[in-house]
C-alpha cells in the first residue's frame, strides 16, 4: 500500500516538474472522457469511474498549478484557456459524430423504433450509396458548378475592390456581406420572385424571343426558369458568393503592387502580368474560397427545396427527409457519414498543402 | 503600336470594372426585391407576383403572430448562445495567439473542422446524440447547437483580429506595478474588445439566421427561419419581407456605426501619436 502511494507521489512529482505535459494531458484526458460519457462508450458503473477519473485529473491539475509556482502556472495557462471551449466541442461536435457512426450501423425493429440497436448493419450504407446515388451525384455536380460560377463572378469583384477600391475598399467589402444580414431563407425566396413564371426575367427573355437559346442550354425548361436545375445552381451560387469574394480579396490585398510594375517594366503585357504574377499569388484565396463555397453548397437542401423540383433533390434533402420525416435515422446517418468522409478528405488534402490559416 | 497596346489594356480594365459592377448588382438585386416586396399588396397567399404598392404591411409589421413570436424566440436564443460562445471562443483565441505551445497546430485543425463540416452533418449528428440520450428538443438543444458552431467562428475571428497584438504592453503595465489581472483588464482587454465585439455581432447574426442545424434540433420549437420554411408551403406573407427588411436596416446601421466609430478611434490614436 505504502509503495503504491510513494509511486503515485513520485509520478506526480515527475509530472509537476513538466507542467506543460500536465496541461496537455489533462486537456486530452478530459476531452476523451467527455466524448466517452456523451457518446455512451461507457455506461453505468464504468461511467462513474470515468467521471471520477476526470475529477481526479482536475484535482491533479490544480495541485500542479499551486505546487509549481508562477512558472508552472504560465505554462498551464494556454491549456487552461482552451479547456472550456474544447470540452464543449468534444461533447457536442466529436461525441455526436461517434453517435452518428454507431447509428449508421444500427437496425430499426420497426418504423417507430426510436432506439435502433447497433448490429454492424452495413445495409444502411448500401442503401445510401445505391438508392441515393443520384442525390450524391447531383449534390457534388451542382456544388461544383456553383463553385466555378462564384469564381467567375467573384474574382473580378475581389480584384476590383483590392486594386481599384481605393478608400472605398471597406465600404465595398461591407456591400459584399450585406446579404448575410438578411435571412438565408428569405434571400432564397427572393429568387422565387425574380425567376417566377410571370416575373421580370422570364418576360424579358420572352419579349426578346431568346427562350429558344435558353431552352437549348437547358437553363429553361418548358418556358420556366423556376424549379429547374439551373435555378438551384443559381441559388447556390448567389448564397455562397461572398465566401469566394472575401478570401480572394484577402490574398489579392497582400500582393505588393510593385511586383506588377516590375513585370510591366520587364515588358510583360498586362495580361501576362496578371497570369504570371497576380493569379499565382491569389491562388491561396481562390482555393480557400472554393472550399468555403463547395462544402456548404454540397450539403445544402434549402435551394433545392425552394427553387428546384423533385428531380433536383440533393443529398441534404434526402438526409433531412429520411431523418425528420421517415424517422429512418440509420440510413440518414449513413448518408451523413458518407458526405462527411468525402468532404473531410477534400479538407485534409487542402490543409496539407495550404494550412488552416486562409480558412478564417 | 504602343497606343494599340494601351488601348487593349484599357479595354481589359474596363471589362474588369463592368464585371465587378455586374457582380455587385447581382448581389443586390435580391436585396432590392426583398425590400420592394415588403411594399407589395399580394393577391392570394403568396407574395410572389408584384401587384400594388402599399404601406399597409409596414404599418402592421407584427400582425402575423406566429412570425413575430418566432422572431423573438430566435433573438432570445441568439443572445444566450452568443454570450456563452463569445466567452469560450475568445479564451481559445487568446490561448492560440498569445502562447506558443505543443498542441497549437492540432488545436487549430480541430477548430476549423466544425467550420468545414457540412451543416447537415453537424445538425443530424447532434440530433442523433440527443435522441440516444432521450434529451427533449427545445430551447436547450438549439442553444447547445448554436454555441457549438459559434465557438469555432468566434475563436477564428478573434484570433485573426488580435494577430499582431503587442502582448508586451501587458508586461509593461506589470513592470509599472500593476497586478496581472489589473494589467489585463486595464490594458489588454480594452484593446482587443473591438475584435471581440465584431466577432460577437457576426456570430449573433449567424445564430439568428441558422436554419439547417436548428431544423434538426428544434423539436416543436419554432425559430424565425423555421417559421419561414414551414409557412412557405402554405403562405408567404409580405410581413416576412417587412421583418427581414427591418433586420437588414438595423444590422447595416450597426455595421456602418461600428465602421465610423472605428475610424474616429483610429484618427484619435493617430493624433495622439503624432503629438
Amino acid at each position: 500500500m505504502a509503495s503504491v502511494v510513494s509511486a503515485g507521489k513520485k509520478w506526480g512529482d515527475s509530472l509537476s516538474s513538466r507542467p506543460e505535459n500536465v496541461g496537455l494531458g489533462v486537456m486530452l484526458g478530459l476531452g476523451v472522457g467527455a466524448v466517452a460519457l456523451a457518446a455512451q462508450w461507457v455506461k453505468g458503473p464504468s461511467a462513474m469511474l470515468v467521471a471520477i477519473a476526470m475529477l481526479a485529473m482536475v484535482v491533479g491539475l490544480i495541485y500542479t498549478a499551486f505546487a509549481g509556482g508562477l512558472e508552472a502556472r504560465k505554462s498551464l495557462a494556454p491549456y487552461g484557456l482552451l479547456k472550456p471551449g474544447m470540452i464543449w466541442l468534444c461533447l457536442f461536435f466529436l461525441a455526436p459524430l461517434w453517435s452518428m457512426v454507431v447509428m449508421s450501423l444500427s437496425s430499426k425493429a420497426g418504423r417507430f423504433d426510436f432506439f435502433p440497436d447497433f448490429t454492424w448493419n452495413f445495409e444502411n450504407y448500401r442503401i445510401a450509396l445505391t438508392k441515393f446515388r443520384p442525390q450524391f451525384i447531383r449534390s457534388f455536380s451542382y456544388a461544383g458548378i456553383a463553385t466555378l460560377l462564384t469564381v467567375v463572378i467573384g474574382y473580378p469583384l475581389a480584384y476590383f475592390i483590392a486594386f481599384r477600391g481605393g478608400k472605398y475598399r471597406n465600404i465595398l467589402l461591407g456591400l459584399v456581406v450585406v446579404p448575410f444580414f438578411t435571412s438565408y431563407l428569405i434571400r432564397t425566396l427572393a429568387w422565387n420572385n425574380i425567376l417566377a413564371d410571370e416575373g421580370p426575367v422570364v418576360s424579358l427573355i420572352n419579349t426578346l424571343h431568346l427562350s429558344g437559346i435558353f431552352e437549348s442550354l437547358d437553363i429553361m425548361q418548358n418556358g420556366k426558369l423556376m424549379n429547374t436545375p439551373a435555378a438551384v445552381i443559381g441559388g447556390l451560387t448567389y448564397n455562397f458568393l461572398p465566401f469566394m469574394v472575401l478570401p480572394i480579396y484577402v490574398s489579392l490585398e497582400k500582393i505588393d503592387v510593385r511586383l506588377v510594375d516590375a513585370a510591366m517594366d520587364l515588358y510583360s503585357s498586362a495580361s501576362q502580368a496578371f497570369r504570371k504574377v497576380v493569379l499565382p499569388l491569389s491562388l491561396p484565396g481562390l482555393f480557400a474560397g472554393s472550399l468555403l463555397v463547395f462544402i456548404p453548397a454540397a450539403g445544402d437542401f434549402v435551394n433545392a427545396q425552394f427553387l428546384g423540383n423533385p428531380q433536383t433533390t440533393m443529398i441534404g434533402n434526402s438526409i433531412q427527409d429520411q431523418f425528420l420525416r421517415q424517422l429512418n435515422y440509420p440510413v440518414a446517418s449513413a448518408m451523413s457519414f458518407v458526405l462527411m468522409i468525402i468532404i473531410t478528405i477534400i479538407v485534409l488534402i487542402y490543409t496539407k498543402f495550404m494550412g488552416t490559416e486562409d480558412l478564417a | 503600336m504602343s497606343t494599340a497596346f494601351s488601348k487593349r489594356q484599357k479595354a481589359g480594365q474596363r471589362l474588369v470594372n463592368v464585371a465587378a459592377g455586374a457582380a455587385l448588382l447581382y448581389i443586390f438585386i435580391p436585396i432590392f426585391v426583398i425590400v420592394l416586396f415588403s411594399f407589395n399588396e399580394p393577391k392570394g397567399k403568396y407574395n410572389i407576383k408584384w401587384q400594388n404598392f402599399t404601406l399597409n404591411n409596414w404599418a402592421h409589421p407584427f400582425v402575423e403572430k406566429e412570425l413575430t413570436s418566432a422572431l423573438w424566440v430566435s433573438l432570445r436564443i441568439a443572445l444566450i448562445a452568443t454570450i456563452v460562445s463569445t466567452i469560450l471562443g475568445t479564451l481559445i483565441a487568446m490561448s492560440l495567439s498569445r502562447y506558443k505551445f505543443k498542441a497549437s497546430g492540432a488545436v487549430n485543425l480541430f477548430l476549423v473542422l466544425p467550420l468545414t463540416a457540412p451543416e447537415i452533418v453537424l445538425g443530424s449528428s447532434l440530433a442523433t446524440l440527443f435522441l440516444n440520450r432521450s434529451v427533449g428538443f427545445g430551447y436547450v438543444t438549439i442553444i447547445i447547437a448554436h454555441i457549438m458552431f459559434q465557438i469555432s467562428f468566434v475563436a477564428v475571428t478573434v484570433r485573426a483580429r488580435i494577430r499582431g497584438f503587442d502582448w508586451t504592453l501587458e508586461q509593461a503595465a506589470q513592470d509599472l506595478g500593476a497586478t496581472p489581472s489589473r494589467a489585463f483588464w486595464k490594458v489588454t482587454f480594452p484593446l482587443i474588445l473591438p475584435g471581440i465585439m465584431a466577432a460577437a455581432l457576426l456570430s449573433f447574426a449567424l445564430s439568428v439566421d441558422d436554419f439547417i442545424i436548428t431544423f434538426f434540433n428544434a423539436g416543436s420549437l419554432v425559430t424565425f427561419p423555421l417559421q419561414i420554411f414551414g409557412a412557405s408551403r402554405v403562405k408567404i406573407s409580405p410581413q416576412i419581407n417587412v421583418l427581414a427588411s427591418m433586420l437588414l436596416f438595423a444590422s447595416v446601421a450597426l455595421m456602418a456605426g461600428a465602421m465610423v466609430l472605428g475610424r474616429r478611434r483610429e484618427r484619435r490614436h493617430a493624433g495622439t501619436l503624432s503629438k
